[in-house]
Protein backbone atom coordinates (compact mmCIF):
# COMPACT_ATOMS: atom_id res chain seq x y z
CA UNK A 1 0.00 0.00 0.00
CA UNK A 2 2.85 2.60 1.10
CA UNK A 3 4.84 1.11 -2.33
CA UNK A 4 3.13 3.71 -4.99
CA UNK A 5 5.24 6.30 -5.81
CA UNK A 6 3.18 7.67 -8.52
CA UNK A 7 0.96 10.33 -6.78
CA UNK A 8 3.50 10.95 -3.96
CA UNK A 9 5.00 14.29 -3.38
CA UNK A 10 8.74 14.56 -2.15
CA UNK A 11 9.33 17.77 -0.43
CA UNK A 12 12.34 19.78 -1.43
CA UNK A 13 13.36 22.89 -2.85
CA UNK A 14 14.42 22.45 -6.62
CA UNK A 15 13.99 24.39 -9.61
CA UNK A 16 10.79 22.26 -10.38
CA UNK A 17 9.60 22.24 -6.87
CA UNK A 18 9.22 26.18 -7.83
CA UNK A 19 7.31 26.13 -10.62
CA UNK A 20 3.58 26.98 -10.94
CA UNK A 21 1.51 24.01 -10.75
CA UNK A 22 0.08 25.44 -13.84
CA UNK A 23 3.07 24.79 -16.34
CA UNK A 24 3.42 21.70 -14.68
CA UNK A 25 0.21 20.36 -15.22
CA UNK A 26 0.01 21.16 -19.08
CA UNK A 27 4.07 20.10 -19.80
CA UNK A 28 3.05 16.65 -18.12
CA UNK A 29 -0.41 16.93 -20.19
CA UNK A 30 1.62 18.04 -23.33
CA UNK A 31 4.33 15.64 -22.53
CA UNK A 32 2.21 12.25 -23.91
CA UNK A 33 0.95 13.87 -26.78
CA UNK A 34 4.55 14.99 -27.70
CA UNK A 35 5.54 11.28 -26.84
CA UNK A 36 3.10 10.18 -29.54
CA UNK A 37 5.42 12.25 -32.54
CA UNK A 38 8.21 10.19 -31.64
CA UNK A 39 8.60 6.94 -34.28
CA UNK A 40 12.27 6.84 -34.92
CA UNK A 41 15.44 5.69 -32.51
CA UNK A 42 16.65 9.34 -32.71
CA UNK A 43 13.57 11.07 -31.43
CA UNK A 44 13.22 7.95 -28.25
CA UNK A 45 17.01 9.12 -27.65
CA UNK A 46 16.56 12.70 -27.38
CA UNK A 47 13.07 11.80 -25.21
CA UNK A 48 15.26 10.10 -22.93
CA UNK A 49 17.87 12.28 -22.54
CA UNK A 50 15.42 14.85 -21.98
CA UNK A 51 13.09 13.36 -19.07
CA UNK A 52 16.44 12.25 -17.61
CA UNK A 53 17.66 15.72 -17.31
CA UNK A 54 14.24 16.57 -15.97
CA UNK A 55 14.42 13.88 -13.49
CA UNK A 56 17.91 14.90 -12.36
CA UNK A 57 16.66 18.25 -12.10
CA UNK A 58 14.07 17.27 -9.45
CA UNK A 59 16.42 16.59 -7.20
CA UNK A 60 14.85 12.79 -6.72
CA UNK A 61 17.13 9.54 -6.76
CA UNK A 62 16.64 7.60 -9.99
CA UNK A 63 15.86 4.68 -7.68
CA UNK A 64 12.54 5.98 -6.54
CA UNK A 65 11.30 6.67 -10.41
CA UNK A 66 12.32 3.30 -10.77
CA UNK A 67 10.38 1.80 -7.68
CA UNK A 68 7.01 4.36 -9.43
CA UNK A 69 7.20 2.20 -12.44
CA UNK A 70 7.53 -1.15 -10.71
CA UNK A 71 3.49 -1.45 -9.61
CA UNK A 72 2.84 -1.08 -13.89
CA UNK A 73 6.20 -3.63 -14.71
CA UNK A 74 3.27 -6.39 -15.64
CA UNK A 75 1.29 -4.14 -17.71
CA UNK A 76 3.98 -2.61 -19.72
CA UNK A 77 5.88 -5.96 -20.42
CA UNK A 78 2.00 -7.50 -21.51
CA UNK A 79 1.92 -4.40 -23.97
CA UNK A 80 5.35 -4.79 -25.16
CA UNK A 81 5.41 -8.97 -25.62
CA UNK A 82 2.18 -8.14 -27.65
CA UNK A 83 4.09 -5.99 -30.51
CA UNK A 84 6.71 -8.26 -30.49
CA UNK A 85 5.25 -11.53 -30.88
CA UNK A 86 2.47 -10.32 -33.23
CA UNK A 87 3.39 -7.82 -35.58
CA UNK A 88 5.01 -8.36 -38.64
CA UNK A 89 7.56 -6.54 -40.87
CA UNK A 90 11.13 -6.38 -42.13
CA UNK A 91 12.70 -9.18 -41.65
CA UNK A 92 11.09 -12.08 -40.04
CA UNK A 93 13.64 -14.21 -37.50
CA UNK A 94 10.64 -16.52 -36.40
CA UNK A 95 7.83 -17.21 -37.95
CA UNK A 96 5.45 -19.97 -35.70
CA UNK A 97 2.09 -19.49 -37.13
CA UNK A 98 0.29 -16.80 -35.87
CA UNK A 99 3.40 -15.41 -33.89
CA UNK A 100 6.15 -13.98 -35.38
CA UNK A 101 8.79 -12.27 -34.02
CA UNK A 102 10.17 -9.45 -36.53
CA UNK A 103 12.05 -6.49 -37.16
CA UNK A 104 8.98 -4.63 -37.10
CA UNK A 105 7.75 -5.95 -33.75
CA UNK A 106 10.49 -5.96 -32.22
CA UNK A 107 11.36 -1.95 -33.09
CA UNK A 108 7.47 -1.15 -32.42
CA UNK A 109 7.85 -3.50 -28.56
CA UNK A 110 10.66 -1.64 -27.99
CA UNK A 111 8.89 1.56 -28.63
CA UNK A 112 5.82 0.96 -26.98
CA UNK A 113 8.54 -0.03 -23.57
CA UNK A 114 9.81 3.99 -23.34
CA UNK A 115 6.59 5.38 -24.27
CA UNK A 116 5.04 3.70 -21.10
CA UNK A 117 8.27 4.36 -19.33
CA UNK A 118 8.66 8.06 -20.19
CA UNK A 119 5.08 8.61 -19.53
CA UNK A 120 5.41 7.56 -15.86
CA UNK A 121 8.73 8.95 -15.17
CA UNK A 122 7.33 12.62 -16.62
CA UNK A 123 4.23 12.10 -14.84
CA UNK A 124 6.07 11.15 -11.58
CA UNK A 125 7.96 13.89 -12.00
CA UNK A 126 5.06 16.12 -11.66
CA UNK A 127 3.71 15.07 -8.77
CA UNK A 128 6.87 14.22 -7.06
CA UNK A 129 7.12 18.31 -6.93
CA UNK A 130 3.90 19.86 -6.80
CA UNK A 131 2.47 19.42 -3.66
CA UNK A 132 -1.32 17.71 -3.41
CA UNK A 133 -2.96 21.12 -2.70
CA UNK A 134 -0.81 23.32 -5.27
CA UNK A 135 -2.23 20.19 -8.02
CA UNK A 136 -6.11 21.08 -6.82
CA UNK A 137 -5.42 24.17 -7.32
CA UNK A 138 -3.57 24.34 -10.45
CA UNK A 139 -6.34 21.84 -11.92
CA UNK A 140 -9.14 24.20 -10.39
CA UNK A 141 -7.40 27.31 -11.74
CA UNK A 142 -6.65 25.39 -15.38
CA UNK A 143 -10.23 24.66 -15.65
CA UNK A 144 -11.93 27.61 -15.24
CA UNK A 145 -12.53 28.36 -18.42
CA UNK A 146 -15.06 25.75 -17.86
CA UNK A 147 -16.85 27.91 -15.68
CA UNK A 148 -18.91 29.35 -18.77
CA UNK A 149 -20.54 25.99 -19.49
CA UNK A 150 -21.87 25.80 -16.11
CA UNK A 151 -19.32 23.33 -14.76
CA UNK A 152 -18.89 23.52 -11.16
CA UNK A 153 -15.41 24.07 -11.05
CA UNK A 154 -14.52 25.34 -7.92
CA UNK A 155 -16.78 22.50 -6.24
CA UNK A 156 -14.76 19.63 -8.07
CA UNK A 157 -11.88 21.25 -7.15
CA UNK A 158 -12.82 21.22 -3.70
CA UNK A 159 -13.68 17.52 -3.99
CA UNK A 160 -10.65 16.56 -5.68
CA UNK A 161 -8.63 18.10 -2.66
CA UNK A 162 -10.61 17.11 -0.02
CA UNK A 163 -10.08 13.67 -0.98
CA UNK A 164 -6.47 13.64 -1.53
CA UNK A 165 -6.52 15.42 1.77
CA UNK A 166 -8.07 12.42 3.26
CA UNK A 167 -6.27 9.53 1.64
CA UNK A 168 -3.56 8.93 4.10
CA UNK A 169 -5.83 9.01 6.95
CA UNK A 170 -8.06 6.55 5.14
CA UNK A 171 -4.73 4.27 4.51
CA UNK A 172 -3.82 4.51 8.62
CA UNK A 173 -7.44 4.05 9.25
CA UNK A 174 -7.28 0.62 7.16
CA UNK A 175 -4.16 -0.84 8.56
CA UNK A 176 -5.74 0.15 11.83
CA UNK A 177 -8.79 -1.84 11.23
CA UNK A 178 -7.00 -4.66 9.78
CA UNK A 179 -4.76 -4.95 12.62
CA UNK A 180 -7.57 -5.11 15.16
CA UNK A 181 -9.32 -7.66 13.16
CA UNK A 182 -6.69 -9.84 12.40
CA UNK A 183 -6.18 -9.91 16.65
CA UNK A 184 -10.00 -10.99 16.23
CA UNK A 185 -8.65 -14.38 14.22
CA UNK A 186 -9.36 -13.17 10.49
CA UNK A 187 -6.58 -14.34 8.16
CA UNK A 188 -6.50 -12.49 5.21
CA UNK A 189 -5.47 -14.08 1.52
CA UNK A 190 -6.29 -17.05 3.23
CA UNK A 191 -9.40 -19.72 2.01
CA UNK A 192 -11.57 -19.82 -1.04
CA UNK A 193 -12.24 -16.24 -3.07
CA UNK A 194 -15.85 -16.65 -1.32
CA UNK A 195 -13.86 -16.69 1.85
CA UNK A 196 -11.18 -13.82 1.20
CA UNK A 197 -14.24 -11.69 -0.02
CA UNK A 198 -16.24 -12.30 3.51
CA UNK A 199 -13.04 -11.18 5.18
CA UNK A 200 -13.19 -7.48 3.91
CA UNK A 201 -16.77 -6.88 4.96
CA UNK A 202 -14.96 -6.39 8.99
CA UNK A 203 -12.54 -4.18 7.32
CA UNK A 204 -14.85 -2.21 5.19
CA UNK A 205 -17.90 -1.66 7.44
CA UNK A 206 -15.89 0.11 9.86
CA UNK A 207 -14.24 1.87 7.18
CA UNK A 208 -17.50 3.25 5.47
CA UNK A 209 -18.97 3.89 8.74
CA UNK A 210 -16.45 6.04 10.07
CA UNK A 211 -15.83 7.96 6.71
CA UNK A 212 -19.73 8.84 6.66
CA UNK A 213 -19.47 10.72 9.99
CA UNK A 214 -16.28 12.38 9.09
CA UNK A 215 -17.59 13.66 6.22
CA UNK A 216 -20.71 14.58 7.94
CA UNK A 217 -18.22 16.49 10.74
CA UNK A 218 -16.61 18.16 7.85
CA UNK A 219 -19.88 19.02 6.28
CA UNK A 220 -20.90 20.72 9.60
CA UNK A 221 -17.70 22.26 10.24
CA UNK A 222 -18.15 23.73 6.61
CA UNK A 223 -21.65 25.02 7.31
CA UNK A 224 -20.67 26.48 10.36
CA UNK A 225 -18.53 28.85 8.97
CA UNK A 226 -20.44 29.68 5.93
CA UNK A 227 -19.52 27.60 3.04
CA UNK A 228 -21.83 28.11 0.25
CA UNK A 229 -21.39 26.23 -3.16
CA UNK A 230 -21.78 28.04 -5.56
CA UNK A 231 -20.41 31.43 -4.51
CA UNK A 232 -17.33 33.31 -5.36
CA UNK A 233 -14.33 33.32 -3.34
CA UNK A 234 -10.72 34.41 -3.66
CA UNK A 235 -7.98 31.58 -2.35
CA UNK A 236 -5.26 31.69 0.29
CA UNK A 237 -2.71 30.71 -1.86
CA UNK A 238 -2.21 32.53 -4.67
CA UNK A 239 -0.52 30.84 -7.92
CA UNK A 240 2.17 33.13 -9.88
CA UNK A 241 2.82 32.46 -13.12
CA UNK A 242 6.64 33.69 -13.29
CA UNK A 243 8.88 34.00 -16.44
CA UNK A 244 10.63 30.64 -15.94
CA UNK A 245 6.96 29.03 -16.59
CA UNK A 246 6.76 30.32 -19.68
CA UNK A 247 10.29 29.42 -20.14
CA UNK A 248 9.52 25.91 -19.46
CA UNK A 249 6.33 25.99 -21.29
CA UNK A 250 8.46 26.88 -24.49
CA UNK A 251 10.63 24.34 -24.05
CA UNK A 252 8.00 22.02 -24.08
CA UNK A 253 7.41 23.81 -27.68
CA UNK A 254 10.68 23.44 -28.69
CA UNK A 255 11.02 19.44 -27.79
CA UNK A 256 7.73 19.29 -30.03
CA UNK A 257 9.01 21.58 -32.67
CA UNK A 258 12.13 19.11 -32.79
CA UNK A 259 10.49 16.11 -32.67
CA UNK A 260 8.19 17.24 -35.55
CA UNK A 261 11.73 18.05 -37.88
CA UNK A 262 12.88 14.39 -37.04
CA UNK A 263 9.71 13.11 -37.89
CA UNK A 264 9.60 14.15 -41.19
CA UNK A 265 12.81 13.13 -42.66
CA UNK B 1 -4.41 -20.75 32.62
CA UNK B 2 -1.78 -17.94 32.68
CA UNK B 3 1.24 -17.32 30.56
CA UNK B 4 4.72 -15.94 30.68
CA UNK B 5 6.21 -13.19 28.53
CA UNK B 6 9.15 -12.77 27.64
CA UNK B 7 11.24 -10.29 25.74
CA UNK B 8 14.88 -11.41 24.26
CA UNK B 9 16.32 -8.57 22.40
CA UNK B 10 13.55 -7.31 20.30
CA UNK B 11 13.96 -4.75 17.50
CA UNK B 12 11.43 -4.51 15.22
CA UNK B 13 10.21 -0.98 12.84
CA UNK B 14 7.58 -0.73 10.11
CA UNK B 15 8.61 -0.55 6.85
CA UNK B 16 7.29 1.77 4.56
CA UNK B 17 8.43 1.04 0.97
CA UNK B 18 11.60 3.64 0.10
CA UNK B 19 11.96 5.58 3.15
CA UNK B 20 14.08 3.68 5.70
CA UNK B 21 13.12 4.23 8.83
CA UNK B 22 14.95 3.80 12.21
CA UNK B 23 14.06 1.01 14.67
CA UNK B 24 10.77 1.61 16.61
CA UNK B 25 11.37 -1.24 19.31
CA UNK B 26 15.22 -1.34 20.05
CA UNK B 27 16.78 -4.49 21.99
CA UNK B 28 13.92 -4.88 24.14
CA UNK B 29 14.24 -7.27 27.13
CA UNK B 30 11.38 -7.88 29.46
CA UNK B 31 10.38 -10.81 31.57
CA UNK B 32 6.69 -10.79 32.60
CA UNK B 33 5.73 -13.52 35.19
CA UNK B 34 2.56 -15.07 34.75
CA UNK B 35 -0.67 -13.68 36.38
CA UNK B 36 0.92 -10.02 36.80
CA UNK B 37 -1.19 -6.69 35.69
CA UNK B 38 1.96 -4.37 34.13
CA UNK B 39 1.00 -0.82 33.37
CA UNK B 40 2.94 0.05 30.26
CA UNK B 41 4.00 3.88 30.48
CA UNK B 42 5.97 6.29 28.76
CA UNK B 43 6.04 9.66 26.46
CA UNK B 44 4.24 9.39 23.22
CA UNK B 45 5.64 7.97 20.62
CA UNK B 46 8.50 5.89 23.04
CA UNK B 47 6.94 2.44 21.09
CA UNK B 48 4.24 1.21 23.93
CA UNK B 49 1.37 0.21 21.19
CA UNK B 50 4.13 -1.47 19.01
CA UNK B 51 5.39 -3.29 21.53
CA UNK B 52 1.76 -4.60 22.21
CA UNK B 53 1.85 -5.24 18.52
CA UNK B 54 4.61 -7.62 18.80
CA UNK B 55 3.06 -9.50 21.75
CA UNK B 56 -0.18 -10.28 18.92
CA UNK B 57 1.99 -10.74 15.92
CA UNK B 58 1.13 -7.59 14.59
CA UNK B 59 4.76 -6.51 14.49
CA UNK B 60 7.37 -8.90 13.32
CA UNK B 61 10.60 -8.18 15.27
CA UNK B 62 13.45 -8.00 12.68
CA UNK B 63 15.95 -9.36 15.93
CA UNK B 64 15.36 -11.71 18.69
CA UNK B 65 12.22 -13.16 19.92
CA UNK B 66 9.28 -12.88 21.90
CA UNK B 67 8.45 -16.14 23.64
CA UNK B 68 4.21 -15.90 24.18
CA UNK B 69 3.90 -18.93 26.33
CA UNK B 70 5.36 -21.80 24.41
CA UNK B 71 5.10 -20.00 21.19
CA UNK B 72 7.72 -18.00 19.73
CA UNK B 73 7.70 -14.95 17.60
CA UNK B 74 10.88 -14.19 15.72
CA UNK B 75 11.43 -12.92 12.00
CA UNK B 76 10.37 -15.70 10.09
CA UNK B 77 7.03 -17.25 11.94
CA UNK B 78 4.58 -20.32 10.42
CA UNK B 79 1.22 -19.05 9.91
CA UNK B 80 -0.17 -21.21 12.74
CA UNK B 81 2.28 -19.40 14.95
CA UNK B 82 0.26 -16.11 14.49
CA UNK B 83 -3.31 -18.27 15.34
CA UNK B 84 -1.85 -20.07 18.36
CA UNK B 85 -0.63 -16.31 19.42
CA UNK B 86 -3.79 -14.27 18.87
CA UNK B 87 -6.17 -17.45 20.29
CA UNK B 88 -4.04 -16.37 23.63
CA UNK B 89 -3.57 -12.89 23.45
CA UNK B 90 -6.80 -10.75 23.18
CA UNK B 91 -5.68 -7.15 21.93
CA UNK B 92 -7.87 -4.37 23.17
CA UNK B 93 -6.87 -1.69 20.79
CA UNK B 94 -7.15 2.43 21.17
CA UNK B 95 -10.52 3.33 20.34
CA UNK B 96 -11.63 -0.18 19.97
CA UNK B 97 -14.83 0.75 18.87
CA UNK B 98 -13.77 1.08 15.49
CA UNK B 99 -14.05 -2.82 14.99
CA UNK B 100 -17.11 -3.14 15.59
CA UNK B 101 -18.60 -4.64 12.04
CA UNK B 102 -21.72 -7.16 11.96
CA UNK B 103 -25.35 -6.37 11.98
CA UNK B 104 -26.01 -7.24 15.88
CA UNK B 105 -24.07 -6.79 19.11
CA UNK B 106 -24.48 -10.65 19.62
CA UNK B 107 -22.54 -11.77 15.64
CA UNK B 108 -19.98 -8.89 16.79
CA UNK B 109 -18.91 -10.59 19.63
CA UNK B 110 -18.84 -14.36 18.42
CA UNK B 111 -17.18 -13.18 15.62
CA UNK B 112 -13.32 -13.95 17.57
CA UNK B 113 -14.37 -16.92 19.12
CA UNK B 114 -15.64 -18.47 15.87
CA UNK B 115 -12.60 -16.97 14.06
CA UNK B 116 -10.73 -19.68 16.78
CA UNK B 117 -12.77 -22.23 16.31
CA UNK B 118 -15.32 -22.27 18.94
CA UNK B 119 -18.56 -23.49 17.99
CA UNK B 120 -21.24 -20.62 17.07
CA UNK B 121 -24.00 -22.19 20.08
CA UNK B 122 -21.26 -21.80 22.82
CA UNK B 123 -20.22 -18.77 21.25
CA UNK B 124 -23.74 -17.63 21.81
CA UNK B 125 -23.33 -18.53 25.64
CA UNK B 126 -20.05 -16.63 26.13
CA UNK B 127 -21.31 -13.78 24.82
CA UNK B 128 -24.39 -13.64 26.77
CA UNK B 129 -21.87 -14.00 29.47
CA UNK B 130 -19.76 -11.82 28.68
CA UNK B 131 -21.77 -9.17 28.03
CA UNK B 132 -22.65 -8.94 31.43
CA UNK B 133 -19.11 -8.67 32.65
CA UNK B 134 -18.66 -5.86 30.79
CA UNK B 135 -21.73 -4.37 32.46
CA UNK B 136 -24.63 -3.92 29.71
CA UNK B 137 -28.27 -5.49 29.72
CA UNK B 138 -28.91 -8.73 27.45
CA UNK B 139 -31.51 -7.16 25.14
CA UNK B 140 -28.14 -5.24 23.93
CA UNK B 141 -27.25 -8.24 22.28
CA UNK B 142 -29.82 -8.02 19.20
CA UNK B 143 -29.22 -4.12 18.19
CA UNK B 144 -27.04 -2.99 15.98
CA UNK B 145 -23.93 -1.92 17.08
CA UNK B 146 -23.80 1.35 15.45
CA UNK B 147 -26.84 2.64 16.87
CA UNK B 148 -25.59 2.07 20.53
CA UNK B 149 -23.41 5.05 22.40
CA UNK B 150 -19.99 5.70 22.62
CA UNK B 151 -19.46 3.96 25.91
CA UNK B 152 -21.75 1.39 25.43
CA UNK B 153 -19.81 0.30 21.68
CA UNK B 154 -16.66 0.55 23.89
CA UNK B 155 -18.06 -2.04 26.28
CA UNK B 156 -19.05 -4.01 23.21
CA UNK B 157 -15.68 -3.96 21.39
CA UNK B 158 -13.87 -4.91 25.25
CA UNK B 159 -16.74 -7.92 25.11
CA UNK B 160 -15.68 -9.27 21.67
CA UNK B 161 -12.10 -9.79 22.99
CA UNK B 162 -12.81 -11.05 26.44
CA UNK B 163 -15.12 -13.98 24.88
CA UNK B 164 -12.03 -15.18 23.27
CA UNK B 165 -10.94 -15.70 26.71
CA UNK B 166 -7.56 -15.02 26.16
CA UNK B 167 -4.74 -15.69 29.06
CA UNK B 168 -2.98 -12.59 28.28
CA UNK B 169 -4.87 -9.19 28.04
CA UNK B 170 -3.64 -6.60 26.59
CA UNK B 171 -5.05 -2.98 26.58
CA UNK B 172 -3.87 0.35 24.50
CA UNK B 173 -5.79 3.58 26.82
CA UNK B 174 -9.19 1.49 26.88
CA UNK B 175 -10.37 4.26 29.14
CA UNK B 176 -9.19 7.41 26.21
CA UNK B 177 -11.89 9.48 25.68
CA UNK B 178 -14.55 8.11 28.26
CA UNK B 179 -15.77 10.39 31.02
CA UNK B 180 -14.04 9.66 34.36
CA UNK B 181 -17.29 7.49 35.92
CA UNK B 182 -17.02 5.32 32.27
CA UNK B 183 -13.30 4.74 32.69
CA UNK B 184 -13.43 4.33 36.31
CA UNK B 185 -16.03 1.63 34.88
CA UNK B 186 -14.35 -0.11 32.16
CA UNK B 187 -11.12 -0.01 34.57
CA UNK B 188 -12.68 -2.33 37.28
CA UNK B 189 -14.17 -4.53 34.96
CA UNK B 190 -10.80 -5.46 33.52
CA UNK B 191 -9.62 -5.54 36.93
CA UNK B 192 -12.09 -8.14 37.99
CA UNK B 193 -11.84 -9.99 34.97
CA UNK B 194 -7.82 -10.09 35.60
CA UNK B 195 -8.32 -11.65 38.84
CA UNK B 196 -11.34 -14.30 37.85
CA UNK B 197 -9.52 -15.53 35.43
CA UNK B 198 -5.72 -15.41 36.89
CA UNK B 199 -4.91 -13.18 33.25
CA UNK B 200 -1.16 -11.91 32.56
CA UNK B 201 -2.30 -8.50 31.38
CA UNK B 202 -0.55 -5.06 29.92
CA UNK B 203 -2.44 -1.85 29.64
CA UNK B 204 -0.88 1.23 28.08
CA UNK B 205 -2.04 4.35 29.90
CA UNK B 206 -0.83 7.83 30.38
CA UNK B 207 -2.59 7.88 34.03
CA UNK B 208 -0.80 7.60 36.62
CA UNK B 209 -3.56 6.98 39.08
CA UNK B 210 -4.51 3.66 37.02
CA UNK B 211 -0.96 2.36 37.82
CA UNK B 212 -1.63 3.05 41.06
CA UNK B 213 -4.90 1.37 41.05
CA UNK B 214 -4.49 -1.69 39.11
CA UNK B 215 -0.87 -2.48 38.30
CA UNK B 216 1.39 -4.81 40.22
CA UNK B 217 4.52 -4.03 38.08
CA UNK B 218 5.12 -0.84 36.07
CA UNK B 219 7.23 -0.75 32.70
CA UNK B 220 8.53 2.32 31.54
CA UNK B 221 9.46 3.13 27.67
CA UNK B 222 11.06 5.37 26.05
CA UNK B 223 13.15 6.08 22.75
CA UNK B 224 11.42 2.31 22.07
CA UNK B 225 13.65 0.64 24.50
CA UNK B 226 12.38 -0.77 28.49
CA UNK B 227 14.22 1.82 30.30
CA UNK B 228 12.27 0.42 33.96
CA UNK B 229 10.67 -2.45 34.80
CA UNK B 230 9.92 -3.09 38.25
CA UNK B 231 7.44 -3.34 41.12
CA UNK B 232 4.61 -0.56 41.62
CA UNK B 233 5.60 0.45 45.27
CA UNK B 234 9.07 0.58 44.26
CA UNK B 235 8.44 2.28 41.58
CA UNK B 236 6.64 5.41 43.24
CA UNK B 237 8.92 5.21 46.16
CA UNK B 238 11.70 7.13 44.38
CA UNK B 239 9.90 10.80 43.82
CA UNK B 240 13.14 12.35 42.30
CA UNK B 241 13.55 9.86 39.67
CA UNK B 242 9.99 10.16 39.09
CA UNK B 243 10.66 13.79 38.67
CA UNK B 244 13.54 13.27 36.10
CA UNK B 245 11.45 10.89 33.89
CA UNK B 246 8.77 14.20 34.56
CA UNK B 247 6.17 11.63 35.74
CA UNK B 248 3.33 12.56 37.91
CA UNK B 249 2.71 11.12 40.76
CA UNK B 250 -0.51 9.27 42.24
CA UNK B 251 -2.58 11.97 44.09
CA UNK B 252 -2.34 9.46 47.51
CA UNK B 253 1.01 9.44 46.81
CA UNK B 254 1.60 13.47 46.85
CA UNK B 255 -0.53 14.17 49.26
CA UNK B 256 1.30 11.63 51.90
CA UNK B 257 4.49 13.49 51.11
CA UNK B 258 2.34 16.46 51.88
CA UNK B 259 1.72 15.22 55.13
CA UNK B 260 4.82 14.18 56.02
CA UNK B 261 6.48 17.38 55.18
CA UNK B 262 3.94 19.69 57.23
CA UNK B 263 3.65 17.49 59.90
CA UNK B 264 7.03 15.97 60.42
CA UNK B 265 5.61 12.37 60.27
CA UNK B 266 6.43 9.40 59.02
CA UNK B 267 3.53 6.94 57.40
CA UNK B 268 4.11 3.57 57.48
CA UNK B 269 4.43 2.52 53.83
CA UNK B 270 4.03 4.31 50.80
CA UNK B 271 0.39 4.76 49.63
CA UNK B 272 -0.72 4.44 46.26
CA UNK B 273 -4.92 4.78 47.10
CA UNK B 274 -7.24 6.83 48.87
CA UNK B 275 -8.06 3.58 51.36
CA UNK B 276 -4.10 2.97 51.74
CA UNK B 277 -3.78 6.63 52.76
CA UNK B 278 -6.74 6.53 55.24
CA UNK B 279 -5.59 3.75 57.08
CA UNK B 280 -1.83 4.49 57.12
CA UNK B 281 -3.55 8.18 58.45
CA UNK B 282 -5.47 6.52 61.27
CA UNK B 283 -2.70 3.88 62.05
CA UNK B 284 -0.09 6.80 63.14
CA UNK B 285 -2.85 8.72 64.69
CA UNK B 286 -3.70 11.74 62.16
CA UNK B 287 -7.28 10.87 61.40
N1 LIG C 1 1.70 2.00 11.37
C1 LIG C 1 2.84 2.68 11.51
N2 LIG C 1 3.63 2.91 10.45
C2 LIG C 1 4.78 3.59 10.57
N3 LIG C 1 5.25 4.07 11.72
C3 LIG C 1 4.54 3.87 12.82
C4 LIG C 1 3.29 3.17 12.79
N4 LIG C 1 2.79 3.14 14.04
C5 LIG C 1 3.68 3.78 14.82
N5 LIG C 1 4.73 4.22 14.11
C6 LIG C 1 5.91 4.93 14.64
O1 LIG C 1 6.47 4.15 15.66
C7 LIG C 1 6.87 4.94 16.75
C8 LIG C 1 6.27 4.40 18.03
O2 LIG C 1 4.86 4.49 17.94
P1 LIG C 1 3.89 3.87 19.00
O3 LIG C 1 2.50 4.01 18.45
O4 LIG C 1 4.34 2.52 19.38
O5 LIG C 1 4.07 4.87 20.22
P2 LIG C 1 3.23 4.98 21.55
O6 LIG C 1 4.22 4.89 22.65
O7 LIG C 1 2.11 4.01 21.52
O8 LIG C 1 2.68 6.46 21.48
P3 LIG C 1 1.26 7.04 22.04
O9 LIG C 1 1.45 7.27 23.49
O10 LIG C 1 1.12 8.33 21.29
O11 LIG C 1 0.21 6.06 21.70
C9 LIG C 1 6.44 6.36 16.43
O12 LIG C 1 7.59 7.07 16.06
C10 LIG C 1 5.50 6.23 15.28
O13 LIG C 1 5.66 7.32 14.39
MG1 LIG D 1 -0.03 4.20 21.36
Amino acid sequence: MNKLILGRYFPGDSWLHRLDPRSKLIAGVAFIFIIFLADSLQAFALLWVFTLFVMRLSGVGFRTYVRGVRPLIWLILFATLMQMLFRTGGATFVDWGPITISEYGIINGFYVFCRFVLIIFFSTVVTLTTKPIDLTDGIGSLLRPLRKLKVPVDELALMLSISLRFIPNLMDETQRIMDAQRARGTQFGEGSLIQQMKTLVPIFLPLFASSLNRAEDMANAMEVRGYQSGTKRSTFRQLSWKRIDTASLFIMVVLAGVLLVVRTI
Amino acid sequence: MAMQVKFHNVAADYKLGPIRQSFVLQSVNLAISSGTFSAVIGPTGSGKSSLLKVLNGLLVPKQGQAHIGDQVIEKENDKHVYKEVRKRVGMVFQFPESQLFAETVLQDICFGPINFGVPFEEAKKLASDVIEQVGLEQDILTKSPFSLSGGQKRRVAIAGILAMNPDILVLDEPGAGLDPKGKAEIMSLILNWHRKKEMTTLLVTHDMEDVAHYADEVIVMENGSVVMHEEVRDFFSDDQRLEKWSLELPNARRFQLKVEQDTGVKLPNICLTKNELVEALIKVGLA
